[in-house]
């Protein structure tokens, strides 16, 4: 007989729910609390959550009348994490049409493209990855080529932007998709150099409006013009999908130059490149798991990219390269395997907390914790890092998410039926 | 009572390991004749010719190496056969295990591996990988896994497309895989004929072939193989044509195979006009499998269609080792354990395609608590080998969430004696029991954790990876020269 047992576990963390709750108030007792701040790590020490904000940290401290009460038994909290960049909410189901809205094949550059229209907050796929411990990911299109002569994309996939995992679109953190490389070549004519080019091309269309060539040589339309203009400005981050460390020294070349807002997404030879990174501030968003070439971009692949880029001083935060956004929950496994790999294991945690945060700009919201501050916050049953480790509590603006997702509800249903099959 | 094991081709196992034993003690006799007889002059195709076991042709130049016993001691040992034992030793000897217990005596020059801290596990098996026929890097002219131009292509064989230098296997052998096979991929309804390598560096695939293992055959279910050929307007563009495709190869292989006995009953008759089917290697692969020589390994999502092909499987008797990815099987664990058929899964994969949209992490711990379930942890992928033991460590900890408390001595069968059954190898390898093959890997901690890596891997007894030393490991020849060879900085 197998050892089918009749309770969920609650993993340690036992909730006690007043008879009479008052909305939002939590006091989590007796945490650690890796605040991911100057503050550092905070032992033995009770959060109080209240409209929707960190009230209080401290020793004990007292709750409030119908304050739901969480013993941590000493247990990690931390900032929600984030997932990275993905379809998250704009892919529901790979490789089905009517539900993946990422990319636009209209045959012609269109950086006023914005995913976020199409951003679905019912998407079963938040829940499962709120599950994981991820409150905060980057929405993000990608580019593709068309099929057998149908238009496809350019090398500027759009735009995307942040978004809170109770499915509420951060506001003014919208950044521009741009991609580059030997992958890219099919959206630049069959070469990376036109990439560098159509770039130059499309940027003097807005910064030299009088030189601009007739409108059937234009790259850009009046709104596209706009939204460049805007990152031009500085006003959003501009992410280079791009591994070589040739093509980086060229999208660093051409950030210092335009004076843009850069950030490497990749980047699996960036650790090459890592001094000249830390010196023009150009933060890098990898999946420290490769280290394999998987295309000739990537000959340099290493297991310790992040421990490289940190140890250059390249600030870095973590996302799994694949866009589909079913498994982003994985980010905390790439983070761990990162420290195997001589990341220093707060630094691992920065990478998924306060790094993205700065890096994407809604530090005010995400990534640490401090009094004051909106509660993003997740309860882990262990080391955050570790495979074995799941969260047992999720709170987002200070709302305790269900931690129930369209997968738990599967699983309780076909585990019944296994009970009563094996008690036959 | 498990019809993986008892379904075994039960008559080749004495003469692969007579080979076998053969090959450890004399190493330097690298011609050792496979086939039982070449005496007689027979030009003349026969029957029995035809059917030549698989691992006969392309025969493996796989040799045991030399090797001074290793004793690894006072480790926690994992056994893989569910036991875990503390503060024990492992003996090494001649390439295969000697013995598991405490205070064991090393012969003399033994390598002496102190385990304190450390645990010891089998070495891990992959039963679902592409190294070498999708290998890195990823260009066009390598990609070597789909022979996309049929829907039934049962006379390729995985083998003739693996590049021996994929650095894949290098970065695999660190995660502590001593064994894997390399299938075809999904793209057809039959994909062909599935080799088991042994992660040893080698020039050509032969070198690595697993001596003696028998053949997988591929076949996909489901999504892949009626949109390759739907979107062509070819057949299949169903399901429902999908399973009249295997349907229809099953036919033909029954009635070939009915020829092909008429045939050898005639001739050892004596009836001298008595000729032989024209032979077909398509239906040489598919007859194999009726005759139980060949391991049907099937690629399949859907709940609803491993019953169907459960059915099929019975309307013309043969079995299903196990279905591949099935990420439904956690709706028939029940179904899958009273048929003696293993799952394969992903520990968290879901939803990259429709028939995955109903993936759960509990699928692997609910296979496992079916009572008589074959639960396999696989990867199907250059990343996720290089660390099964981590994706194993998920699938307990999304148990242990919905109750079902799997202690690692249990779980480490998902990735060593079910994938090993599941390749009818279980009596060569996948254990730590005494005769078995010498593949082993010490992890420099509980091997189920993010933190855990492999310091030493042993195959075959001999050391293929030592942490401390990377570069005790050859690089494949693609990393030479490039700037970071796969798994070695400067």
């Amino acid at each position: 007989m197998k050892p089918i047992t009749t309770l969920l576990c609650v993993l340690g963390a036992i909730a006690t729910l007043p008879a009479a709750a008052a909305p939002g108030a939590v006091l989590i007792r007796n945490a650690t609390v890796h605040t991911v701040s100057t503050a550092g790590v905070l032992e033995h020490t009770d959060v109080l959550i209240s409209d929707g904000k960190i009230a209080e940290l401290g020793h004990d401290l007292n709750a409030p009348a119908g304050a739901e009460v969480i013993e941590a038994y000493g247990k990690p909290v931390t900032p929600g994490l984030f997932g990275g960049l993905s379809h998250l909410g704009i892919e529901e189901i790979g490789i089905e049409p009517t539900v993946d809205d990422y990319s636009l094949k209209l045959g012609s550059m269109r950086p006023e493209f914005d995913v976020t229209a199409a951003f679905n907050p019912e998407s079963m796929i938040l829940g499962v990855a709120r599950m994981g411990g991820i409150t905060f990911a980057m929405i993000s299109p990608t580019a593709e080529p068309g099929a057998k002569g149908s238009p496809g994309g350019t090398i500027i996939a759009g735009q995307g932007s942040v978004t809170q995992l109770d499915g509420a679109l951060a506001p003014k953190t919208h950044a521009l998709f741009v991609d580059v490389g030997g992958d890219a070549s099919a959206l630049s004519g069959g070469s990376r150099a036109a990439q560098f080019m159509l770039l130059d091309q499309a940027i003097s269309e807005v910064r030299s409006p009088k030189a601009m060539l007739p409108n059937d040589q234009r790259l850009l339309t009046p709104a596209g013009r706009q939204t460049l203009q805007e990152y031009l400005s500085g006003t959003g981050p501009v992410v280079f999908d791009v591994d070589r460390a040739s093509d980086i020294r060229q999208v660093i070349a051409l950030a210092k130059r335009e004076k843009l807002h850069a950030v490497i997404k990749g980047g699996t030879e960036a650790w090459r490149v890592a001094p000249e990174l830390a010196a023009a501030h150009i933060p890098v968003v990898l999946n420290p798991l490769n280290d394999l070439p998987s295309t000739f971009d990537g000959v340099g692949a290493t297991l310790e990219n992040a421990a490289k880029l940190n140890r250059a001083g390249v600030k870095i935060a973590f996302s799994l390269d694949d866009p589909q956004p079913h498994n982003i929950r994985k980010v905390r496994q790439t983070a761990g395997i990162a420290v195997a790999h001589g990341l220093p294991w707060e630094a691992g945690l920065a990478a998924l907390t306060s790094n993205p945060a700065e890096i994407f700009g809604v530090a005010s919201r995400n990534g640490s914790i401090a009094r004051g501050r909106p509660a993003d916050l997740v309860l882990w049953s262990g080391d955050p890092l570790e495979v074995s480790t799941l969260a047992q509590r999720v709170f987002i603006e200070g709302q305790s998410q269900p931690m129930q997702s369209r997968q738990t509800l599967l699983g309780d249903r076909y585990l019944e039926k296994l009970r009563a099959h094996a008690a036959r | 009572m498990n019809r993986a094991v008892s379904l075994m081709p039960g008559k080749r196992w004495p003469q692969a390991l007579g080979t076998l034993i053969l090959a450890a003690l004399v190493t330097a006799c690298a011609a050792t004749p496979a086939k039982p007889s070449k005496s007689d002059k027979t030009v003349e195709p026969t029957a029995s010719t035809q059917r030549a076991a698989p691992s006969e042709l392309y025969p493996s130049t796989y040799r045991v190496p030399q090797n001074a016993p290793t004793l690894i001691r006072n480790a926690t040992v994992l056994t893989g056969t569910g036991t875990r034992l503390d503060d024990a030793d492992v003996l090494i000897v001649d390439g295969k295990i000697q013995s598991v217990g405490s205070h064991l005596q090393a012969p003399p020059q033994s390598r002496i591996v102190d385990g304190k801290g450390h645990w010891v596990t089998p070495g891990l098996i992959d039963v679902h990988s592409h190294l070498g026929v999708y290998p890195s890097p990823g260009v066009e002219a390598n990609s070597d896994g789909n022979e996309a131009t049929s829907p039934a292509t049962p006379n390729v064989w995985a083998e003739h497309s693996v590049w021996p230098e994929d650095p894949g296997f290098r970065t695999a052998l660190a995660g502590g895989i001593t064994s894997m096979q390399i299938l075809p991929g999904s793209a057809n309804l039959i994909g062909g004929r599935s080799v088991v390598l042994k992660n040893v560096p080698s020039v050509t695939y032969q070198g690595m072939k697993f001596p003696g293992a028998p053949q997988g055959l591929k076949m996909a279910c489901g999504e892949n193989p009626k949109r390759v050929y739907g979107e062509r307007n070819t057949f299949p563009s169903t399901r429902m044509g999908n399973v009249a495709g295997y349907r229809e190869q099953w036919v033909q292989a029954q009635e070939y195979l009915r020829d092909q006995q008429e045939y050898e009953k005639k001739h050892a008759a004596g009836d001298k006009d008595a000729k032989p089917p024209k032979r077909d290697i398509k239906l040489d692969t598919l007859a194999a499998v009726l005759k139980g020589d060949i391991i049907v390994h099937m690629h399949c999502y859907r709940a609803d269609e491993m019953a169907t092909i459960l059915d099929m499987s019975h309307e013309f008797g043969y079995h299903v080792a196990a279905f591949h990815h099935a990420v439904e099987a956690y709706k028939v664990a029940d179904l899958l354990a009273e048929q003696g058929v293993c799952a394969a899964m992903w520990a968290d994969w879901w939803g990259f395609k429709m028939e995955a949209y109903d993936g759960i992490p509990e699928n692997i711990a609910f296979v496992d608590a079916a009572p008589n379930g074959c639960a396999i942890v696989h990867s199907d992928s250059d990343e996720g080998i290089q660390r099964l033991n981590q994706e194993a460590a998920k699938a307990i900890a999304y148990g242990q969430r919905v109750g079902l408390t799997i202690p690692p001595e249990r779980a480490i069968k998902w990735v060593t004696s079910n994938p090993a059954k599941s390749l009818g190898l279980l009596e060569r390898t996948g254990t730590l029991e005494a005769g078995k093959m010498g593949d082993v890997v010490v992890w420099n901690r509980n091997p189920f954790s993010v933190y855990a890596l492999a310091d030493f891997v042993f195959i075959d007894g001999a050391l293929r990876y030592d942490r401390a030393n990377p570069a005790f490991t050859p690089q494949s020849d693609f990393t030479l020269g490039q700037p970071a060879a796969a798994g070695v900085y400067p």
